[in-house]
């Protein structure tokens, strides 16, 4: 029985359209409040961020803050931001360091510590608990609330509020290659990145939807960033946003949610392509590391990657510029986009340096080439709140019923370049959690 | 008393760097980029930290990213700069197409350090723009901004942006600070 919650109906896969509630509705935004981000993985950060015991910064699941805190053990817990008292956060800061959150509207504090108080979030410390509590207050039963499932996979951590989660690497299924090529040193060393310091949060007014749509494989929108291509911004010189890639294709997973514009798993050598030509030391250090990632791989196949999208809200640039941008939603209309620049922890100070540079005119509000997304996004989410306008739904038909098997990876689809099959999955996958049974509606496989 | 020439000269300089930051102020706000672009030093650096809400023994020396290090709001050159003209002269930067109407207010200018060619001055900034029928941001802050005098009169060398946010409200930064 459908119930108040379930607005899986708003997409239609059969005819190819999402309605434009889904983007625009209230009810519709706290049903994927209660019922999506309630249960998915989310990112929240990046360990280099707590580098030290103690070490915490404040973060979102969905509306709602989270503080992520390293124990004296090193270990990582995400608490919910809000006092068990009457709600108010008990830490206003970005970053910093704490062994207790001290509530500054009537004093409770919470450890951060498991070995202190039994587990982490407990609380430890009300006032005039004798006196006025006559110690009757089961202070055991008042910690903060805590993610039960916790990640952390080559440095970014990710959390889940559902016990019920399945494990992060069955989550993320084969496109864990695509973010391994994000996360792996260039010369395909795994793991290996961190972020630079500071993480760029700014507000627009669009549906979050737009965000981990518009990076998971949608090609068809390069219309909006022609004026930046006409100028070239690129490290390699010329026109353009980057250098030139081999033929890229939109590889989705069904079942998941997930998909990216990239390429399929290649044993194939491959030439360095200059990326980075207006830099010749720059260049150089990534010539090298071409050559030590092909010979890395050996004869064991290798992917690229240039944009994807982590269902639901965390996408991610693989090649330069190296980013994480993750889409917070804050109302229907309002979304607070988060972005962090990802370096190579070996490279030379130059190379990250261009890195950086690259990251600070083509992504985030500054960005050349983001500038221009953020107004498409908010217009067309003004522009679809009308009651006429919310007569016709939005268009996904693009190459419906022309995917097949993505050779070499399992539970993928691919559909060329240019197609909407991505955002099928990406609404498909939504419906399923509108609609209460995202567990049940997963391709099962473990990864390797 | 009547002043003393030091008095009267520092009094000259102020007015002399007040309108230049308002005479460059205009050009932007007349969208004329392109001779904007004339009132850079080849070696210009413009740059916007980003503000963090931090504990008061991390004040103020975190409060703010740091350029050349750190991720920013802004932290770029001539080169940059000059794209930027170029990518809003192309006519379907659809960020600035159809352009914003966008005023830059200035006031508190003060002459901070002055030797024979180069100044540092501080100022408070009030950019408002207003873009299609009613989105509107409005940024304040403070500027330090550091001008060289060459053969063609002032150049700008050095400019920090403090902008009084730390989640940016606007939902992007395409107007030039």
């Amino acid at each position: 029985m459908a119930d108040a919650l379930d607005y899986s109906g708003l997409v239609d896969l059969a005819a190819g359209t999402v309605d434009r509630a889904a983007f625009t509705d209230p009810g519709v935004f706290q049903a994927e409040q209660e019922r999506l981000f309630t249960r998915v993985w989310l990112f929240l950060g990046h360990e280099s961020q707590i580098p030290e015991p103690e070490d915490f910064f404040t973060s979102r699941m969905g509306t709602e803050s989270v503080i992520v805190a390293r124990d004296r053990d090193g270990q990582v817990h995400a608490l919910l931001n809000s006092c068990t008292h009457r709600g108010m956060k008990v830490c206003r800061h970005d970053h910093g360091k704490a062994k207790v959150f001290t509530c500054p509207y009537h004093g409770w504090s919470f450890s951060n510590d498991g070995r202190l108080a039994g587990v982490p979030g407990a609380l430890i410390g009300v006032p005039h608990f004798d006196k006025a509590y006559r110690g009757e207050l089961r202070r055991e039963d008042w910690g903060l609330s805590r993610a039960p499932r916790l990640e952390i996979y080559k440095g970014t951590i990710w959390a889940s509020w559902d016990e019920n989660a399945p494990d992060f690497l069955d989550y993320l299924g084969d496109m864990r290659l695509y973010l391994d090529y994000a996360l792996d040193g260039r010369d395909g060393s795994p793991g290996g990145s961190r972020v630079v310091a500071g993480v760029q949060k700014w507000r627009v007014n669009c549906n979050w939807k737009f965000a981990p749509e518009n990076f998971i494989g949608d090609m068809y929108h390069d219309i909006s960033h022609r004026s930046v291509d006409l100028v070239g911004i690129g490290p390699a010189g010329g026109k353009g946003r980057r250098a030139a890639f081999r033929p890229r294709l939109a590889i989705g997973f069904p079942g998941r949610g997930h998909g990216v514009l990239g390429e399929l798993p290649t044993t194939e050598p491959e030439p360095y392509n200059d990326a980075w030509a207006l830099y010749p030391e720059v260049n150089d250090w990534y010539r090298v590391a071409h050559e030590a990632r092909l010979a890395h791989f050996a004869g064991r196949p290798r992917v690229a990657m240039s944009v994807g999208t982590i269902f639901p809200n965390m996408s991610f640039h693989g090649r330069q510029p190296r980013t994480i941008v993750v889409a917070h939603p804050v109302s229907p209309t309002v979304t607070e986009l988060w972005r962090w620049c990802l370096e190579d922890a070996a490279a030379p100070q130059a190379v990250n340096d261009a890195a950086r540079v690259y990251f600070l005119r083509y992504s985030g509000p500054g960005g050349m080439t983001e500038s221009d997304d953020m107004e498409n996004w908010s217009y067309a989410t003004a522009a679809s709140l009308g009651p006429i306008a919310r007569r016709r739904p939005y268009n996904y038909q693009m190459g419906m019923g022309h995917a097949r098997p993505a050779p070499g990876l399992r539970d993928a689809v691919e559909c060329g370049e240019l197609t909407e099959e991505n955002a099928r999955i990406f609404h498909s996958r939504w419906a399923d959690f509108l609609r209460g049974e995202p567990w049940a509606a997963r391709v099962p496989h473990a990864a390797e | 008393m009547p002043p003393s020439e030091a008095a009267l000269s520092a009094l000259l300089l102020r007015a002399e760097i007040e309108d230049w930051l308002l005479a460059e102020a205009d050009l932007l706000d007349a969208r004329r980029f392109r001779d904007w672009l004339g009132l850079l030093h080849p070696d210009v650096r413009v740059a916007m930290p980003i503000a963090r809400n931090l504990a008061p023994d991390r004040l103020p020396a975190e409060e703010r990213t740091q350029p050349g290090r750190d991720l920013m709001w802004v932290d770029e050159g001539y080169a940059t700069l000059e794209q930027r003209v170029r990518q809003i002269e192309t006519g379907i930067h659809w960020a600035e197409e159809p352009a914003s109407r966008i005023t830059r207010i200035l006031a508190g200018i003060r002459v901070l350090e002055a030797d024979e060619d180069r100044v540092l001055a501080g100022c408070r900034f009030v950019l408002h723009r207003n873009r299609l029928e009613d989105e509107t941001d409005l940024l304040i802050g403070r500027r330090r901004d550091t001008l060289l005098r060459g053969a063609k009169g002032w150049r700008l060398l050095r400019r920090e942006v403090l902008l009084d946010q730390s989640v940016l409200l606007a939902k992007n930064l395409t107007m030039f600070l």
